[in-house]
């Protein structure tokens, strides 16, 4: 086991000077996980509040500002709200699945977290298939949604968990080829030393042409990934009633509601670490000041999350039809011919390399 | 602490094994055997074999399974149960495990396993350069026949997906 917990040098010697070692590494690894459950369950709960305001921006209204100031307390009076909320279940339902699936695309989400350098030192486990680790963890968490359509007994659900696999499978072949395409000019699947070879100039710039298109396949399929509009054929209000989570209620929803938006920041990041630098400052500014990493880094996420959200009030839904044709007819042959290209640039050395 | 490591994930393959095998509801069971198959991952990633645990939960865990939970929901309604099997064939069956058990721990027991003390983590990079390698000790050979048995399964895939509609034109022209 090779664990390398590199978030704070303090805490971690002080951790060793006052416990054995086996203790002291077993503390800190539960001390990161509550640390890191915490972040991002409010962070969850500060996108699902973005996505109202961007929303309500689109539509000419003012969203939630009742609760706080400027409304910013309105998602946390939500999640006390499903918290206290009665847990219901249907009665031929089957029980254990029934109740397994919220944890596996929680969990799912919350693991694949744990590989993101948000600065040099904040990283909890710098693995050296980075890359390779996030597209595993993803894999799985559709388990999560078909179990939860299927055990819920109830058909709109089995159709919404259907449609979810179906989009689900087509569309990660799209996102790992376009990911291999950047693993390419890159040259290692390791996370950090990603943002280590962007010093020279981030990604997209390196790549010019087939990281551009690599980066426009990867924002497509990813949202298709996380099951949003226009890609949300999976929870279509008007044809499933609320698809593979109809019968869920109260914090079993609120799991897969905030998984929903964690695996949206997931696929921000992973945008912003391959292609934009992850933490590193534009034309190094902020060298000089380590922290300020996380900054940049939650600064471009969050600009790719908006880019998903405009998708989202922007777009009409795709029929499953389309939806498929798309994938199949057009992004995945572009991807393998663009994986091609990019092979071609890294080999002639026509990379731009400041 | 490895061990103890080891152990619980022993004992989580052994449990959710079992479990799989004698579970009567058939998703139950493929779900259980997702829970073995991640413990497998998780021994890969105890002994520092971080693409093969990668690799194997995105193929079995990601892939197998999802298409096995497909092809359940798609035959198996909620309600149905498996029926057990018939005594003799039980007892054939018990007989036939114990076999292959008995096989297995006399040749775990009966090999002097090395311990090797030095723990290198095994990169991508290296796998990469061992399959397509062609001198001595390189995998490039394998490598492009699995290719090519992917290729033909690929085609066997569409030809069994579209069969009507391309025999039915073949018949046609002949």
């Amino acid at each position: 086991m090779n664990i390398t917990l590199s978030i704070t040098k303090n805490i971690h010697n002080w951790l060793f000077s006052i416990m054995p070692e086996g203790i002291a590494s077993i503390a800190e690894m539960v001390l990161i996980a509550v640390v890191y459950l915490a972040i991002f369950a409010v962070a969850g709960l500060y996108l699902v509040l973005l996505e109202r305001k961007v929303a309500a921006w689109f539509q000419l209204r003012i969203g939630p500002n009742r609760v706080g100031y400027w409304g910013l307390l309105q998602t946390m009076a939500d999640a006390l709200k499903l918290v206290s909320k009665e847990l219901t279940g249907t009665v031929k339902a089957d029980k254990f699945l029934y109740n397994l699936a919220p944890y596996f695309v929680i969990v799912t989400a919350l693991m694949a977290l744990a590989v993101f350098p948000f600065t040099q030192e904040f990283q909890a486990f710098d693995i050296n298939i980075g890359v390779l680790f996030l597209l595993a963890i993803s894999s799985i968490g559709v388990i999560g949604i078909l179990l939860g359509g299927w055990s819920s007994n109830n058909k709109f659900a089995l159709i919404g968990a259907m449609r979810s696999g179906v989009q689900t499978i087509s569309y990660e072949l799209s996102v790992g080829l376009s990911i291999l395409t950047m693993v390419l000019i890159s040259g290692s699947l390791q996370l950090s030393e990603i943002v280590e070879v962007q010093k020279n100039g981030w990604l997209i710039v390196q790549g010019h042409i087939p990281a551009v298109i690599a980066f426009m396949i990867f924002m497509i399929a990813g949202t298709a990934e996380t099951n949003r509009a226009p890609f949300d054929l999976v929870e279509a209000e008007s044809e499933l009633g609320a698809g593979f989570h109809t019968e869920y209620s109260g914090m079993k929803f609120a799991y897969f509601f905030l998984a929903e938006f964690i695996n949206m920041f997931i696929i921000a990041a992973i945008g912003t670490t391959l292609f934009f630098g992850g933490w590193l400052s534009p034309f190094g500014i902020t060298e000089s000041i380590p922290w300020l990493g996380v900054f940049w880094f939650v600064g471009k996420t969050l600009i790719l999350v908006f880019l998903m959200m405009w998708f989202r009030w922007t777009f009409p839904r795709l029929r499953i039809d389309q939806l498929l044709t798309l994938e199949w007819k057009y992004l995945l042959p572009l991807n393998l011919l663009n994986i091609v290209l990019m092979a071609l640039i890294v080999w002639l050395n026509l990379t731009i390399q400041f | 602490m490895e061990r103890i490591i080891f152990y619980i994930l022993a004992l989580i393959i052994i449990f959710f094994a079992i479990a799989s095998v004698s579970s009567k509801k058939m998703l139950r069971s493929v779900v259980y055997l997702l829970f073995v198959l991640c413990g497998i991952s998780g021994l890969y990633f105890l002994i520092d074999y971080n693409f093969l645990a990668a690799i194997q939960l995105t193929v079995y865990a990601g892939g197998v399974i999802v298409l096995l939970i497909f092809s359940v929901m798609l035959v198996h309604h909620i309600e149905m149960e498996l029926e057990l099997a018939k005594v003799s064939k039980r007892i054939l069956i018990a007989v036939a495990s114990l076999l292959g058990l008995g096989v297995f721990l006399t040749t775990i027991y009966s090999y002097e396993f090395i311990v090797v003390e030095n723990s290198i983590t095994t990169t991508t990079e290296d796998i990469g350069f061992g399959l397509l390698s062609y001198e001595a000790g390189g995998f490039i050979l394998p490598f492009e026949v699995i290719s090519i048995l992917l290729l033909a399964s690929m085609i066997g895939a569409i030809i069994i997906a579209k069969g009507t509609k391309i025999t039915n034109k073949n018949n046609d022209s002949l």
